[in-house]
């Protein structure tokens, strides 16, 4: 008997659960008030819910098969694998879509499926959905569209006219854990297709010479995934591969997902708890580098495996390493110290860059700034205060960590 | 005040005070309804005897904001920061100032529930008899946000007639015309069908392995659950969580379902052995995969040599760069319009000669969102070489340009000093002839634009020799 909606709505949401994005925001402002048609994007995105598992729920996020000609270890959806198999038509999917974004459950869709046939093939499946979307249904929502890496030059062009953002996972952080894991996975195609893309992105930025207009391609830019904990990779092997994506890619995201069991799980993996801690850890680390002037290297010298510190978040980890850069004046000091201070983030830098233009800022001014003074006390010298024999202790750590694992 | 979100009654009444001189604690602002039994009748502020007060326009968002706060304080906390405003304009930007930080607390309050209220609100459709359809949803704010907020879902809504009643207000969208109302609304009992399969998605998009409720409350706090029909699932979806991990683990590995040794079949038989590179076209399949050193870790793609097979010119440079990694072809960034301009000015069709790199792969640092350009080792030079052999010997070149330092050595074996050998032709191999001239991205890097001029004419003069010598064997017309 065939499967309801109902029924293969819930194995294709399942199948679609392991990619960590849910991004809506960061494409171009639009709403449908004078168009008609339904949907808008405003800047930020929105979580229209979460589950128990902390994730937001932004996007419907599903497969348009989960049908797969690969055998990738680390997937539900392998070749290999017993999970029950289900298909939407593309007009099932646009219907979702539409049905669901009128009763505002979502912003938009992320829709991404499993190989069958050939890459051309699906790929041509899933613009038939997007394109449906945005020219007979007048859809200004988002939409996430995973791409297929050796899909033709054509089908990444339309996709990336409907798209707002596009996304290839580079799955492992190495490419030698590509081969072990996804041996029908080519790096170089991913690669590749991911250059492909950005030349696409800068391209569509410059105006054209005659017409001065843009042409339309992912204005949300392109993000990838890591499965974090499935090889033996260490955190600065992880981070050096996010580096050279976002340094060679112009990547928005790399996001990472702690690789977590999946049913009927491949021999090769143990059936371990998903390292949560650990990812959570490489988004800081991720973070420091894109937005607080660190290092990878600098983020990762401190311990000789290579990981980050579970114990605490890594700039206060290297904080208690180099406590020769500190105290940092908060009245004085320039933007790029201020950033390395524990407990002080890219807006309240903001914020104290401002407010000391007018007096001076003690410990309270920095408290009704919202700072943890707990924890960057020991790191600045403000308005009667300098903390020079807190620095000198060598409890230091104990006095700063946070009382309870933040986490879990 | 009414205090229902309207900052109009409290701006012309703070203006009136402000002009007849009435101090900030000389004002008891209070909310219609609040007063007590003994409650002072409100007085005139009495005649203007000051200007009209001045505002910055971030005040005036400020102000907005703030009025639609539950606070009974809102109101003269807003007068005595306007108050302060007509003595110290730069006010706000004192971050740390304690009326400054208390209104943007207030705000940013305001600001997570109308972030809320376009999250939660959920819309039911009900039957009618128009050509557009029609829903309407319940929805619980915290404060008096319903007509701020109402634009947002007229902007995004715009095809359907709906309507979101809340206990502060309600919004009605129809045929296109919005209408907002501060009157209090009951909740209305809807059912829709659709909420079955929004259930179905919400259970099967959560991932039982790493259930973190603090991080779901947080921002999906629980007070907004009851009118959120996903929430009443939460319970449950818990509850089983453990179970389902542990089913999952201890589920032996089963074989394979029958599709998949089908799969791999044709994947077995698809693969085609390999050709030997005993054409330019093979060679360049074969350098495709190339692991001959790390550098292919890191870089997008082999970066091989362009032109056609039986060039009598070839030009040979250090490495491919950013754009040249990224588009899979030679001389396609900077310094490959430097070298474009340089062949034009020595009258060197580009698509007549052979373009390639001493080595094949990007070696760069990332630097934040840039890859910066890093020399590569002579064992990388060298692993690279049995390609750049294999190029000369199947285009087989009357003349070959080294540009850098790197091509010579890749050529040659040897590190001579460029300027003693540059700019004319020098013996090679049995009928070709080597001209070693400077990379042309050595000349994006000069700082000073007469020096920059110099070495440009003095790179011209190096290819129009090239040209020069070719002319003399008779490949290239004069």
């Amino acid at each position: 008997m065939p499967r309801s909606l109902r029924e293969r709505l819930a194995i294709l949401s399942d199948a679609a659960k392991y990619d960590a994005s849910c991004a809506s925001s960061g494409t171009t402002r639009r709403d449908s008030s004078a168009s008609g048609g339904l949907g808008s994007t405003e800047g930020s995105g929105i979580c229209h819910a979460y589950a128990p598992d902390g994730r937001c729920i932004s996007l419907l996020k599903i497969l348009l098969t989960n049908f797969c000609i690969y055998d990738c270890a680390y997937c539900i959806n392998r070749s290999s694998s017993n999970v029950e198999r289900a298909r939407f038509t593309p007009d099932e999917v646009v219907w979702l879509t539409m049905e669901f974004y009128r009763r505002n459950y979502i912003e938009g869709l992320f829709l991404s499926s499993g190989i069958v046939r050939s890459s051309d093939h699906t790929m041509e499946q899933m613009v038939r959905v997007v394109r449906e979307l945005r020219t007979t249904q007048g859809f200004r929502g988002y939409i996430h569209l995973k791409t297929i890496p050796d899909a033709s030059p054509a089908l990444i062009a339309e996709a990336g006219l409907y798209a707002d953002r596009l996304s290839i996972n580079v799955e492992m952080p190495t490419d030698a854990g590509l081969a072990a894991y996804a041996p029908e996975k080519q790096p170089i195609g991913i690669r590749r297709a991911m250059a492909d893309m950005r030349i696409r992105i800068e391209d569509a930025k410059e105006p054209t010479v005659r017409t001065k207009t843009r042409k339309r391609f992912a204005p949300a830019g392109q993000s990838t995934q890591m499965i974090i904990g499935a090889d033996a990779s260490s955190d600065a092997t992880v981070l050096a591969t996010s580096a050279r994506l976002y340094g060679g890619y112009g990547l928005k995201r790399v996001y990472y997902s702690a690789f977590s069991p999946i049913p009927d799980a491949s021999a090769q993996l143990p059936p371990t708890k998903p390292p949560l801690l650990r990812e959570h850890r490489l988004y800081q680390a991720d973070w420091l580098y894109r937005f607080y002037g660190f290092s990878i290297d600098e983020v990762t010298a401190g311990r000789p495996d290579g990981m980050l510190d579970l114990d605490m978040d890594p700039k206060l980890a290297w904080a208690l390493a180099h406590r020769e850069a500190f105290p940092v004046d908060v009245n004085r000091a320039a933007r790029e110290a201020l950033l390395r201070v524990p407990g002080f983030g890219v807006k309240t830098v903001t914020a104290i860059l401002a407010a000391r233009r007018h007096r001076g800022l003690r410990l309270d001014d920095l408290a009704r700034l919202r700072v943890p003074l707990r924890k960057a006390r020991p790191y600045i010298v403000a308005e009667g205060w300098t903390p020079l024999r807190l620095l000198d202790r060598s409890d230091l750590a104990s006095l700063v960590a946070p009382r309870q694992m933040a986490l879990l | 005040m009414q205090g229902r979100g309207d900052v109009v009654e409290w701006r012309d009444a703070a203006r009136a005070l402000l002009m007849a001189g009435v101090a900030p604690a000389q004002v008891d602002w209070r909310i219609a309804g609040d007063e007590s039994l003994f409650a002072p009748q409100a007085t005139p502020p009495g005649p203007a005897v000051r200007p009209a007060p001045r505002v910055p326009r971030d005040f005036v968002d400020l102000a907005e904001t703030v009025a639609c706060h539950g606070d009974p304080g809102r109101f003269a906390l807003l007068y005595r920061l306007l108050a302060r405003l007509q003595d110290d304009p730069a006010l706000l930007s004192m971050a740390a100032d304690a009326d400054v930080v208390a209104a943007e607390r207030l705000a940013k309050a305001v600001r997570r529930d109308c972030h809320k209220m376009t999250a939660f609100v959920r819309f039911r459709e009900v039957p009618t008899q128009g050509p557009r359809r029609r829903f309407v949803a319940w929805f619980e704010p915290d404060h008096h946000i319903v007509a701020r907020k109402a634009p947002f879902f007229a902007r995004r809504f715009a095809d359907m007639d709906w309507m979101i009643l809340t206990p502060k207000g309600s919004a009605v969208f129809e045929g296109g015309d919005l209408a907002v109302s501060a009157a209090p609304a009951t909740k209305p009992d809807i059912e829709d069908p659709t909420d079955a399969l929004w259930l179905t998605y919400y259970a099967s998009i959560f991932n039982p392995a790493r259930v973190k409720l603090a991080a779901m409350r947080s921002e999906m706090p629980k007070k907004y659950w009851k009118n959120l029909p996903e929430a009443a699932l939460i319970p449950q979806l818990v509850a089983q969580a453990p179970a389902r991990v542990a089913a999952m683990a201890a589920r032996a590995v089963q074989a394979p379902p029958a599709h998949h040794a089908r799969i791999q079949a044709r994947r077995a038989a698809a693969v085609v052995p390999a050709a030997a590179p005993d054409t330019l076209a093979a060679l360049r399949d074969a350098a495709r995969g190339c692991g001959r050193c790390p550098l292919h870790h890191d870089a997008t793609q082999t970066v091989f040599g362009e032109g056609p097979d039986h060039a009598a010119l070839m030009i040979v440079g250090e490495q491919p760069g950013d754009r040249e990694d990224l588009a899979g072809r030679p001389f396609v960034g900077p310094a490959g319009a430097v070298l474009d301009r340089a062949l034009a000015a020595a009258g060197i069709d580009r698509a007549r000669a052979y373009l390639t790199n001493a080595v094949k792969h990007f070696k760069h640092e990332p630097r934040g969102r840039r890859r910066l350009h890093v020399t590569p080792h002579a064992d990388e030079v060298e692993h690279c070489r049995w390609w750049l052999r294999q190029e000369i010997a199947l285009v087989q070149p009357r003349l070959v340009v080294a540009m850098g330092a790197t091509a010579v050595f890749a050529l040659t074996g040897e590190t001579p000093r460029l300027g003693d050998i540059r700019g004319r032709a020098l013996p090679f191999e049995p009928g070709r002839a080597l001209l070693v001239t400077i990379h042309p991205s050595y000349l994006l890097r000069l700082p000073d634009a007469r020096r920059a001029a110099e070495e440009t004419a003095r790179f011209h003069a190096d290819l129009g020799t090239a040209r020069q010598h070719l002319a003399a064997c008779q490949v290239l017309p004069a």
